[in-house]
């Protein structure tokens, strides 16, 4: 049954991103509202496919990577198909679905197994700390997808080239527009999802902040936000200095997510053994 | 002289307003931070080993083995702070001034700057006019200030003047949050405590500190356990914990279970589970061993590397002993033990014995079938010790930076004036925020006015 529902919304996802990518080369109407009702059918899967996997496992779908990489995906559909019905740019799904799909594709390479739960991770703030964490990450995957086209819509202008695909991007401003709500609504949620780890970090370990390296590269990722936020202030750093900061965030982000995996492990304090491989 | 110290102390302050400062600290704390991420910190001697001598000097120089305590980010942070109080007091006087005094009257240099305008021609004399008009915002948007100006109304309302204020209670709160950290450093500590069941103890042993440290009351551990899933992951850690003044229980604080992410709190003072382990060499394993041949077995319990005489002149010694053998032998679960055999005559042997598989020993094939029956054996807990008097300070900020974001983001500025001069009402408004959203009220606005 679940593997029913994770390979049918891997299947839509892909179909729908197909779609996104032909209307991007063709933007006719029909085509697009097809591509969007993939999207949003493979949505609905991907929820039930969740939901179904909570309940078999007893907790938040999140302890593992073929599960992480799965809920991510499905936070950055969730989050585009909101940002789409509000601002009705649909050729933002051509930059934004393939990154879902190939996330959902990575997700799959890994074992689906169900994780055993360590028991560091046997608390309520799995939930609320993690999936408050995904959909900040979504929300900036979003805004590096609008800071991608900006960054194309630009090159047209400088060009001069104003081709058949400067015509289907949305105008600098929207992008631009985009990219800054993105930021105000993936900014509040990471400084939250931040400070619910620092709450549970508390009660699990005795301590709100430890420079693990997963906290560190919140923090990280959270400082580069912040230095955009404020960049934003002055007029020099709106549109490509934007775009090209969004697209940095987004790496860093990436690296927060993925890459702290790779980084030497730092302690050798008993209970890191004790807690097993904690997938944060 | 005395003007360049003035121009000094000037230049001095515009650099910690700006705004570039305060970009470059974040950047520059964002790039910095990776470099204790790289470089194990506090790190192990295998890892001092393995660097060159002259990378290990340059490192320590620089303090990057305890990066987030060295005094170059420390300098960061408080630059950051110094920042942060400069910008506030530079901007927030003005800001202050900004809501307190708005601007009340509705002329042709304000309306200049205004996107949003809007002129109707309306009926009535222009005293009747300003009561319709003040009625109408207080009803619609918010109640109005009329001011009159040789013979013009002009009407200002605004809501939510405060939201330009959300930026500086996030500015604030990142303070409580340094101050809440510093208190933690300068009144709190981390310690580490084993206690083996059945045991108390009053001293804990500090972060880096060889001596103990006395508590004031003492923890008996009641109890350990320890569960684990089907793979051999661990489920569970369990400590029975009892707080002991003078030596007599605590009401209320007697048997209370503790596993992680539930920790105790006594008096400020927080014991988390943390790590266990066997305590020493309080364990009795219980044995039977019965000749191949036939005859009733014989009842062996022994301590660890307790050499035991057996029937017929041999000897077995236990060596280790696990609760799980299954990160050993996957193929099987269960406690196990390892002994060495030493027969009447002959080399000694090493004997693996499974609690579960009675019968495991008779492949072994040798005079004596040795079974395993299990260990009274006793745990000691691990507890991470815990005062930290600055927590409260943290949350209290943690919870501000909240709000303060909240208004920040999500609150808007709105302000609306009304002209009323000769025979016309003009109509302008501006919000800080979301001004596509504002616009759209704005228009239903002005549509409710047409039909007026």
């Amino acid at each position: 049954m679940n593997a029913l529902l994770f390979y049918s919304t891997l299947g839509l996802y892909a179909i729908a991103t197909a779609a996104y990518l032909a209307y991007l080369l063709k933007p006719q109407p029909p085509l697009g509202r097809a591509a969007r009702w993939l999207i949003t059918s493979g949505f609905v899967l991907h929820a039930l496919f969740t939901l179904s996997r909570y309940l078999e496992a007893g907790h938040t779908p999140i302890t593992n990577l073929h599960e992480s990489l799965s809920f991510f995906s499905l936070a950055v559909v969730g989050v585009f198909i909101a940002f789409e019905r509000r601002y009705k740019v649909l050729i933002l799904g051509s930059f934004v679905t393939p990154l879902a799909l190939l996330l959902m594709l990575a997700s799959s390479i890994y074992p689906s197994n169900i994780p055993e739960l360590p028991p560091a991770l046997k608390s309520n703030w799995l939930l609320v700390h993690s999936s408050l964490a995904f959909v900040s990450y979504a929300t900036f995957a979003v805004a590096f997808g609008a800071a991608i086209m900006y960054l194309i819509q630009e090159h047209f202008l400088k060009k001069k080239r104003l081709g058949a695909l400067y015509q289907k991007l949305p105008s600098l401003d929207v992008l631009d527009e985009i990219n800054y709500r993105c930021l105000t609504f993936g900014f509040p949620l990471l400084t939250i999802a931040i400070i619910t780890g620092a709450i549970w970090a508390e009660t699990a370990w005795g301590t709100y902040w430890s420079w693990d390296p997963k906290e560190t590269w919140s923090l990280i990722t959270w400082f580069i936000y912040a230095a955009l936020l404020h960049g934003r202030l002055t007029t020099g750093w709106r549109g490509k200095k934007a775009a090209i900061l969004a697209i940095v965030g987004f790496g860093i982000l990436l690296f927060t997510f993925l890459g702290v995996n790779l980084l030497p492990s730092e302690s050798q304090h008993s209970y890191d053994r004790l807690l097993g491989g904690v997938d944060k | 002289m005395t003007t360049s110290k003035r121009g000094f102390m000037e230049s001095a302050w515009d650099f910690f307003c700006s705004l570039k400062l305060s970009i470059s600290l974040l950047i520059g704390l964002a790039a910095t931070s990776i470099i204790g991420t790289v470089i194990p910190q506090s790190p192990p001697r295998e890892y001092l080993e393995s660097i060159s001598a002259a990378k290990i000097k340059l490192y320590s120089a620089l303090g990057f083995f305890d990066m987030y305590h060295s005094w170059w980010f420390i300098l960061l942070l408080y630059l950051l702070t110094i920042n942060l109080v400069a910008c506030s007091v530079k901007r927030l006087p003005r800001i202050w001034k900004f809501i307190s005094e708005p601007t009340l009257i509705f002329d042709d240099g304000l309306e200049k700057t205004l996107s949003l305008t809007h002129q109707f021609k309306m009926e009535g004399d222009a005293a009747t006019l300003k009561e319709k008009m003040a009625a109408f915002l207080k009803g619609e948007f918010a109640e109005p200030v009329v001011t009159e100006v040789d013979g013009e109304y002009h009407l200002f309302a605004q809501k939510a003047p405060y939201s330009r204020l959300g930026v500086y209670v996030v500015h604030l709160s990142i303070i409580v949050i340094f101050i809440g950290a510093l208190i933690g450093s300068f009144f709190g500590y981390k310690a580490y405590v084993q206690i083996a069941e059945g045991t108390s103890t009053s001293l804990v042993y500090k972060q880096g500190e060889e001596r103990p440290f006395d508590l004031g009351f003492a923890v008996r551990c009641e109890k350990f356990s320890v569960s684990f899933y089907d793979t051999g992951s661990p489920k569970e850690f369990k400590s029975i914990l009892t707080v002991l003044e003078n030596g007599q229980p605590v009401s209320g604080y007697e048997n209370i279970p503790i596993v992680v992410n539930s920790p105790l709190t006594y008096k400020g003072i927080t014991f988390y589970q943390s790590s266990y382990g066997p305590a020493g060499d309080g364990a009795v394993y219980y044995f039977t061993a019965q000749n191949s041949k036939g005859g009733a077995p014989v009842q062996v319990a022994a301590r660890k590397e307790e050499r035991i005489p057996l029937p017929g002149g041999a000897f077995m010694r236990v060596l280790e002993s696990t609760q799980d053998v299954r990160p050993f032998m996957p193929m099987f679960s269960g406690p196990a033990v390892r002994i060495e055999y030493l027969p009447a005559s002959g080399e000694p042997q090493l004997v693996v014995l499974l609690r579960d598989y009675p019968d495991f020993d008779r492949q072994r094939g040798g005079e004596l079938i040795f079974t395993y029956a299990g260990a009274d054996e006793k745990f000691y807990t691990g507890l991470q010790v815990a005062k930290d008097p600055g927590v409260w300070v943290v949350w209290a900020g943690c919870s501000l930076m909240v709000l303060g974001i909240f208004i920040a983001f999500f609150l808007s500025h709105k302000r609306l004036w009304f002209r009323i001069a000769n025979g016309r009402v003009t109509v302008g408004g501006t919000a800080s925020k979301n001004q596509p959203a504002f616009q759209l009220f704005f228009d239903g606005l002005t549509e409710k006015l047409k039909k007026m």
